[in-house]
């Protein structure tokens, strides 16, 4: 978890999450450092998505405390609540961009809705982060009229628009071909170093996560069975690590017995 | 039999605690609301400009049989020189803001419905939460605010069109006298006639809006049916649950004018 002295943008203490009985969390215990590119893997139904929504308010946990910046977020709480979505920003695996809205409008909202700014002021910060994604020449489009990797960029300027503190990544790169999925974390590595936010982000895709994370987390049956760098990921010899990350070669292994049996 | 009916009991009482609940919390959001005035006028585009070929096609039509039909059976009695009064009061009274609304519920009403779900759907609603944007103010106040003055405004056009409508078949088509049609429209219309009309008109505006806001809203509610059906449904249950709503509304406040 990291030294005591660090300083923990976002920290979890035995979190659970139930769904009609059925337990998704059963105690999720972690702390994301400050200013740092957190991952947390896990195979798909492992409860990383819930995991990040209660994080991000949208759903209620069941029990546990969620520490933000060394402050326990209050649920029932609608100021607490507010302060936190003010300094924390959620990507969603589908990018939840307003279609009804141009390019430059769906970045421009969250200014709009939560902040007095003038609408100068606005046009212009929502036009810088355009600029900074380098998709400020689509402005005037529409989402559906934007390629899949400008659909994420243009997800990712309305994040950072209102200068969050914390953006929290549900699986984005799911579904994306191996050079897209390279593309968005780049992006991801590049605009945390620009603007010095901290990343959470959760996925599947295991090799793009090592190579662009300061710390992994493993979450599998609803706890973290694994925390560390992505160094100390590679040479685990956890068994629930090495299954998850060494899943190419065991596919290999089932594959030639397969191919024994058939010879 | 006992068990079922009580569940249904239970969650039609659910139903409409929620629904208020939901209303309640739009109106509340109206102070916290920003840089409303652009999305009351999109909402007034909506409502009044898109609604008003259809608004005028079915005054003109309501007009036109209101005028035949009282026309022969007003001559049975040799009284057809009250045609203006029945087309007048049946219009201002009861079919304007009846009509008008049912008309507005059809086009806006299912397109609110539709759009909520869709935006549902699609994670748009909680992409506003999580921004710490109020999804009731930014997504239902406009659209409150703008039928308290798109509902009775479309509502006097239908009775105007719906004046001439009559003057046409029962005038021009069936030898009534155009000056007996007019004084007696005139004559028929008291101020109370108005305020009756133009209650109704705000009230069917707030109680049909809200229920298409809180259908599409919620499109997700209904665990047997997901996605595009999710929508579909849910925009079905908003035309038919304001349509009653309406007539439920009509009699109550009918009740208190009549």
């Amino acid at each position: 978890m990291g030294t005591s002295s660090q300083k923990f943008a976002i920290q979890v203490e035995g979190l659970h999450k139930a769904f009609n009985g059925k337990p998704v969390l059963t105690g999720v215990d972690l702390g994301v450092p400050s200013g740092s590119i957190f991952t947390v893997v896990g195979p798909s139904g492992a409860g990383k998505s819930v995991f990040l929504k209660c994080l991000a308010n949208i759903i209620p946990p069941d029990a546990g405390r969620i520490l933000f910046d060394g402050s326990e977020l209050a649920f029932g709480d609608r100021v607490s609540q507010l302060e936190f979505r003010r300094r924390c920003s959620f990507l969603f695996q589908s990018n939840a961009l307003f279609d009804s809205l141009t390019t430059l409008e769906n970045v421009a909202l969250p200014l709009e809705q939560t902040t007095s700014l003038p609408n100068k002021e606005i046009r212009k910060r929502s036009l810088e982060a355009l600029k900074q994604l380098e998709i400020d020449e689509y402005a005037g489009h529409y989402p559906a009229q934007l390629s899949g990797g400008m659909q994420k960029r243009l997800a990712l300027a309305r994040a950072i628009v209102t200068q969050p503190e914390l953006v929290l990544f549900d699986e984005p790169t799911a579904g994306l071909d191996p050079l897209r999925r390279n593309a968005v974390f780049a992006m991801i590595a590049k605009y945390q170093r620009q603007f010095g936010f901290t990343a959470l982000i959760v996925t599947h895709d295991v090799p793009e996560a090592l190579v662009a994370s300061d710390r992994v987390a493993l979450l599998n049956q609803g706890r973290i069975c694994f925390e560390g760098t992505p160094a100390e990921f590679s040479a685990s010899t956890h068994s629930v690590v090495s299954d998850f990350r060494d899943s190419a070669a065991a596919l290999q292994r089932e594959l030639a017995v397969i191919r024994t049996a058939d010879a | 039999m006992f068990y079922w009916f009580g569940r249904q009991t239970l969650q039609v009482i659910f139903g409409i605690g929620d629904y208020s609940l939901f209303t309640v919390k739009a109106f509340c959001a109206l102070a916290k609301s920003k840089r409303l005035v652009r999305r009351i006028v999109s909402a007034v585009h909506e409502q009044g400009t898109v609604c008003l070929p259809v608004i005028l096609i079915v005054g003109l039509f309501t007009g036109l049989v209101l005028g035949l039909q009282g026309y022969h059976v007003l001559s049975r009695f040799g009284s057809q020189g009250l045609l203006g009064t029945l087309v007048s009061l049946s219009l201002v009274r009861e079919m304007g803001p009846v009509l008008a609304a049912l008309m507005l519920i059809g086009q806006a009403g299912s397109a609110l419905a539709a759009e909520l779900g869709i935006q549902r759907n699609t994670e748009q609603i909680v992409a506003l939460e999580t921004m710490g944007v109020n999804s009731h103010g930014y997504l239902v106040v406009p659209r409150l605010v703008a039928s308290l003055l798109v509902f009775p405004l479309q509502t006097a056009v239908f009775v105007v069109v719906g004046f001439w409508g009559g003057s046409l078949s029962g005038s021009l088509l069936l030898g009534v006298d155009s000056g007996v049609y007019w004084s007696a429209v005139q004559r028929a219309v008291e101020a109370q006639d108005m305020r009756e009309c133009f209650i109704k008109a705000a009230v069917f505006g707030v109680l049909s809006i809200s229920t298409c806001a809180y259908q599409g809203y919620h499109s997700d509610r209904n665990a047997s049916v997901m996605g595009a059906r999710a929508v579909s449904a849910s925009t079905t249950r908003a035309v038919v649950f304001s349509s009653i709503l309406v007539l439920v509304a009509d009699y109550i406040i009918s009740s208190f004018f009549v």
